[in-house]
């Protein structure tokens, strides 16, 4: 069982690897036989590449839904903030004690020119800026500081946008002392308070309390291989089993994937991801997300606030499943 | 004051799960299951809870007919599940209902750890809903004692979603002015405390009650800074500014008592009036 998304894809990426050293030595060869002669093999490779993608992404489990949720190349919210809107301007702080850049936050302009609030998790590629964006995970000065987002969009009557993308939030000793729990369950209530349109999107991970902490929305979307767990699949492993390395096992038994989240009714929507998954294609995954966005503010438009907050909170009464006997 | 199901006591002598010391049954019922050597607060059944804070017969259990599905057909759980029931005579881990404390009716909710832990499923967050709501409704004073070691990882992301949803329930009662108090009882951890435990109005623990959001495996390898020796207690939790009052388990029924009396008294004057 592959245990990281490289490893998963290996196959893949060595094809496109040699894909990219036969494009370099096309463009580098003057004779015009030999350049076709070698345009037929690229051709032969990427037929080959597609095949591949196409077979083994039919068959996806939901291990390999957790691998591709995690993957590096995966668009962040920051990706999304690029292709989607303009005029950001990132905020920072939480006006109590701290800076938390595992969440990225701030004003921006949908490509209409509507005003609009972000807020999302935030992931780092190389090891500088995991450390810098702590892996993602939130501490209590992260949620305060969506908090003071939240009011902010709330008194300017701006839709709220969250991107959900975080293994966890931050389960270290100060995360504690300051009342991560806390945190989290003020930000979902703050989130309940709210007469303006929220939408969410889980883009990566959806890591339980640290995901729903900035998740409570009018639509709540899912792209096609992302997850949304309530505990992540090694630390069930972990409790089931006491085999941490039985991930896979447990990610089967969670049903953490988008369509098992749409079959329990607990997501508005899954939103298509490029051939091959997002991060073979970042702009046009944006393109789809765009477009939900647009078509989801659209349909809030016409909600009075005061109905915004009732449909909010009828969204999540109803979600439970339980018999009467 | 009946000793109930889960008692440490057999017979005329009872040992301390914590010192381990011997006690004499009589004086241990009549000491709230403390240990009068060390001052162990032993976990209470929900039977227990409910005889020692409440006014004797006042309560009144609704939505017991609740019980779980198994949504996911996770393994072992329908197993789990029928062991717990049996176990306990319960459906679930959160019992409900309306009670008098002091002849002021409350609704409340009691946690029973000893039902797969006190974990919260679809049940257990529907009958804390239910509680809120009610308190919305009937107007009166909500009391809810916690013990749980987090969501119920069998029902996966249902569980998880019961966090907003007993949250936005807590939002109601904000809204219409009806005072929720949230009593930490040991363990009281993970979903549940970031959830609608950690925004009562009023919240009381039990002395070193063990509250916290990470496992203590999970916590532990995450160790940057080193933890206090008394982390994740009521008594670390409190000095972080999280929790109102730690209460030995003699004093709290009479701490309930003032609270619902004080903060509930816009509620009874308007009952009275209208």
């Amino acid at each position: 069982m592959a245990k990281t998304w490289k490893e998963w894809e290996k196959p893949v990426l060595e094809l496109e690897e040699l894909i990219e050293k036969l494009r370099v030595l096309i463009d580098a060869e003057a004779d015009a036989t030999k350049k076709k002669e070698l345009h037929v093999r690229l051709e032969e490779f990427e037929k080959r590449r597609d095949n591949f993608i196409k077979v083994r992404y039919s068959r996806l489990g939901a291990w390999e839904k957790v691998l591709l949720a995690r993957a590096e190349p995966r668009p962040y919210t920051l990706d999304y903030i690029a292709n989607i809107f303009t005029d950001f301007t990132e905020l920072d702080g939480d006006r109590r004690m701290g800076a938390d850049h595992a969440l990225v936050v701030g004003p921006a302009a949908m490509l209409d020119g509507r005003p609009v609030m972000i807020v999302g998790h935030q992931k780092g590629r190389d090891i500088q800026q995991r450390a810098y964006r702590n892996f993602a995970m939130c501490k209590p000065e992260g949620y305060r500081k969506a908090m003071r987002m939240f009011d902010m969009a709330d008194r300017f009557g701006m839709p709220i946008i969250t991107f959900i993308d975080t293994p966890a939030a931050d389960p270290g000793v100060e995360s504690e002392m300051r009342g991560i729990s806390e945190a989290i369950a003020a930000s979902m209530l703050k989130m309940f308070e709210l007469t303006v349109p929220v939408v969410s999107v889980v883009i990566g991970e959806g890591g339980s309390g640290g995901a729903i902490g900035i998740g409570v929305a009018n639509k709540v979307y899912m792209q096609e291989h992302a997850i949304y767990s309530v505990i992540p699949p090694e630390g069930c492993a972990a409790i089931l089993w006491r085999d941490p390395t039985k991930g896979a096992e447990a990610a089967a038994a969670l049903q953490l994937t988008a369509q098992s989240a749409m079959e329990l009714e607990l997501i508005d929507e899954i939103l298509e991801e490029p051939f091959g998954g997002a991060h073979r294609d970042p702009v046009e995954a944006a393109v789809t997300v765009k477009e939900t966005l647009v078509a989801a503010l659209a349909d809030l438009d016409k909600v009075p606030p005061k109905k915004l907050k009732e449909q909010r909170y009828d969204r999540y009464r109803k979600m439970g499943r339980f018999q009467t006997a | 004051m009946p000793a109930g199901r889960g008692k440490t006591a057999i017979g005329n002598f009872a040992q301390c799960k914590k010192c381990k010391k011997t006690l004499f049954s009589a004086e241990f019922l009549e000491a709230l299951w403390i240990c009068h050597h060390c001052g162990h607060h032993h976990r209470l059944s929900s039977e227990q809870r409910i005889a020692c804070t409440f006014d004797e017969g006042s309560f009144v259990e609704l939505d017991a007919e609740l019980a779980s599905e198994d949504p996911l057909q996770f393994p072992e759980y329908a197993d789990k599940i029928q062991i717990a029931t049996e176990k306990t005579g319960l459906n679930d881990g959160v019992i409900s209902g309306r009670a008098k404390i002091d002849g002021m009716p409350v609704v409340a909710a009691i946690a029973d750890f000893s039902f797969m832990g006190g974990s919260m499923g679809s049940v257990g967050g529907e009958k804390i809903t239910r509680t809120l709501e009610r308190g919305v409704d009937d107007r009166c004073p909500v009391v809810i004692f916690c013990a749980s070691g987090g969501a119920r990882m069998q029902e996966g992301l249902l569980s998880l979603m019961q966090m907003p949803k007993t949250t936005a329930a807590v939002q109601r009662c904000n809204e219409n002015g009806i005072p929720y108090i949230a009593v930490f009882t040991d363990p009281t951890m993970a979903g549940v405390l970031a959830s609608y435990a950690s925004v009562a109005d009023v919240i009381l623990a039990e002395p070193k009650a063990l509250v916290g959001f990470a496992g203590a495996r999970v916590s532990k390898q995450a160790q940057v800074v080193k933890p206090p020796s008394d982390f994740q207690t009521a008594e670390f939790v409190a000095r972080a500014g999280m929790l109102d009052k730690i209460v030995d388990r003699r004093e709290l029924r009479g701490t309930l008592v003032a609270l619902v009396k004080i903060l509930g008294a816009h509620l009874r004057k308007g009952a009275k009036s209208g």
